[in-house]
């Protein structure tokens, strides 16, 4: 079946069985491996994107699902060369270690920051709490986006929508 | 990699459209919701329907929460982001906040429905023991209209209910009483986790009495409701002593298993002091008239 989805503003389709989980689809048929593929159970967020504004483990929703929707993986973060702000605070503050946790986290973070531009520790905690690092402890994960949050430009850079629940 | 079986793919655009969809292609079809159980389950292959009938488009028609009747009416594709965000779920039903705040995670919770928890009946599934202290009811369609069940009725065990091959769940009612409080009260091994054992109570007060409790347990093998600690508090003035007894009730009436989550004198012990701690609760809420 053919499968259209508006990823990082841009639409694309692909032919693909009914069967195909969108995961699979963002990486091998749109070529996009920026979104990573981990514990395969819907446990540990290596694969989370952004549907319609909202994370998403994309190991977890068939591609046909998505056709019509609106994603954003970390490929579409960086908006004109420059790095969106969770980005930056990933370097800065040293939020990754491997990196393999590190797209889905940034997309959280993302999200988060759009619905919460102030978020506490707490509030961050909770919000990546589906999401697995066995590296960095969390700490600088949780550093790094309250770096996001205070050196925020003005408005937000990313290509999404927020919509309702 | 892990890969479902392979299967036809239908959206349903409308109620009526996936009614009649299950009803062409008989028991072969599964409808898919926010599919964070289904498609896990087809991936293992514990599950390879024919035919997936895509009810995701119904999330408007069928996502809602509303006061009427004097019923909270909440829509079977109301996710549970939702459910946690709502104030008058907050107000009227808070057992129902207290167990969302402790369903998986935020990220499974934008997808998963409440219509999705209720069918998929797993028993460590959270929403199917508050519904049952709370008295819900369901509202499952047919080709012949609405069937209303209670609890009892819709809940027939582990991955059971009574939504036959051509029927959807529609709706859950949950009750309004002007002096009553719930609460629910779980404990997993890591945040996230399904329940190593959970409990659930929703008390209704009237002059000084207990005129009804609704007790339901989660993870342990208890029935639908607690059968015997509900009949322990009707007519009693809340107290420790009848909490208590009650509790102790509701860990003899359920068998609990010995698994990788923890042994039966475990999850018997945390049906006892959870029950005991959802009833402090609950009455707490509902003598501040904080349902
Ligand atoms: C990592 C993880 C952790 C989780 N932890 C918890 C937890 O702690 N507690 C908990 O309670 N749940 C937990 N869940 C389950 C999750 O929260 C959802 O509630 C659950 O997946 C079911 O909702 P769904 O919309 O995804 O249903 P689906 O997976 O789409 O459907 C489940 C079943 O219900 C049927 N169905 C769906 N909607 C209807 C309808 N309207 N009428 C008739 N049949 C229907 C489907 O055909 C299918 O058989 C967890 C899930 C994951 C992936
Ligand atoms: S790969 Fe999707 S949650 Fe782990």
């Amino acid at each position: 079946m053919q499968v259209t989805v508006t990823i990082n503003g841009e639409e694309r389709s692909a032919d693909v069985e009914p069967r195909t989980l969108l995961v699979h689809f963002i990486r091998d048929d749109l070529d996009l491996t920026g979104t990573h593929w981990g514990c395969d159970t819907s446990n540990c967020g290596a694969c989370v994107v952004l549907f319609d504004g909202e994370p998403l483990k994309s190991c977890t929703m068939l591609a046909a699902t998505a056709a019509g929707h609106e994603i954003t993986t970390v490929e579409g973060l960086a908006a004109g060369g420059e790095l969106d702000p969770v980005q930056q605070g990933f370097i800065e503050c040293h939020g990754q270690q491997i990196g393999f946790c590190t797209p889905g986290m940034l997309l959280t973070a993302r999200a988060l920051l759009d619905a919460n531009p102030d978020p506490s520790e707490h509030e961050i905690r909770e919000a990546i709490s589906g999401q697995i690092c066995r590296c960095t402890g969390y700490s600088n994960i949780v550093k790094a986006v309250r770096w996001a949050a205070e050196n925020a430009p003005a408005t937000t850079t990313t290509t999404t929508t927020t919509t309702g629940a | 990699m892990q890969v479902p079986a392979p299967f036809e793919y239908e959206r349903a655009t409308s109620v009526q459209h996936a009614l009649e969809l299950l009803r062409a292609r008989g028991p072969d079809a599964r409808l898919l919701a926010g599919g964070h159980s289904l498609l896990p389950m087809m991936k293992l292959r514990l599950a390879a329907p024919e035919f997936l009938i895509d009810i995701d488009p119904l999330a408007g028609e069928l996502g809602y929460i509303r006061e009427q009747d004097g019923e909270l009416r909440v829509g079977a594709m109301t996710r549970h982001r939702a459910l946690l965000e709502s104030d008058a779920v907050a107000r009227h039903a808070t057992i129902i906040t207290d167990a969302e705040r402790v369903i998986a995670d935020p990220v499974v919770r934008n997808r998963g429905t409440i219509g999705g928890a209720l069918c998929q009946a797993d028993p460590a599934e959270d929403l199917s023991a508050v519904c049952a202290a709370l008295e819900a009811t369901v509202v499952v369609r047919g080709a012949d209209g609405d069937r209303v069940l209670t609890m009892p009725e819709f809940h027939r065990g582990p991955y059971e209910t009574a939504v036959g091959d051509a029927e959807m769940l529609i709706e859950v009612r949950i009750p309004l009483h002007p002096v009553a409080g719930s609460a629910y009260e779980k404990v997993e091994r890591r945040v996230g986790d399904w329940a190593v054992a959970a409990a659930g109570a929703a008390v209704r007060l009237h002059a000084g009495v207990i005129t009804r409790a609704g007790i339901a347990l989660t993870a342990v093998g208890a029935g639908v409701t607690s059968g015997a600690a509900e009949q322990a508090l009707a007519g009693q003035p809340p107290s420790e002593a009848t909490f208590a007894a009650a509790a102790e009730l509701a860990a003899r009436d359920c068998s609990p298993t010995t698994d990788q989550r923890g042994s039966v004198e475990y999850k018997r012990h945390l049906a006892r002091e959870l029950t005991l701690r959802a009833l402090r609760t609950a009455t707490a809420r509902a003598l501040r008239g904080d349902a």
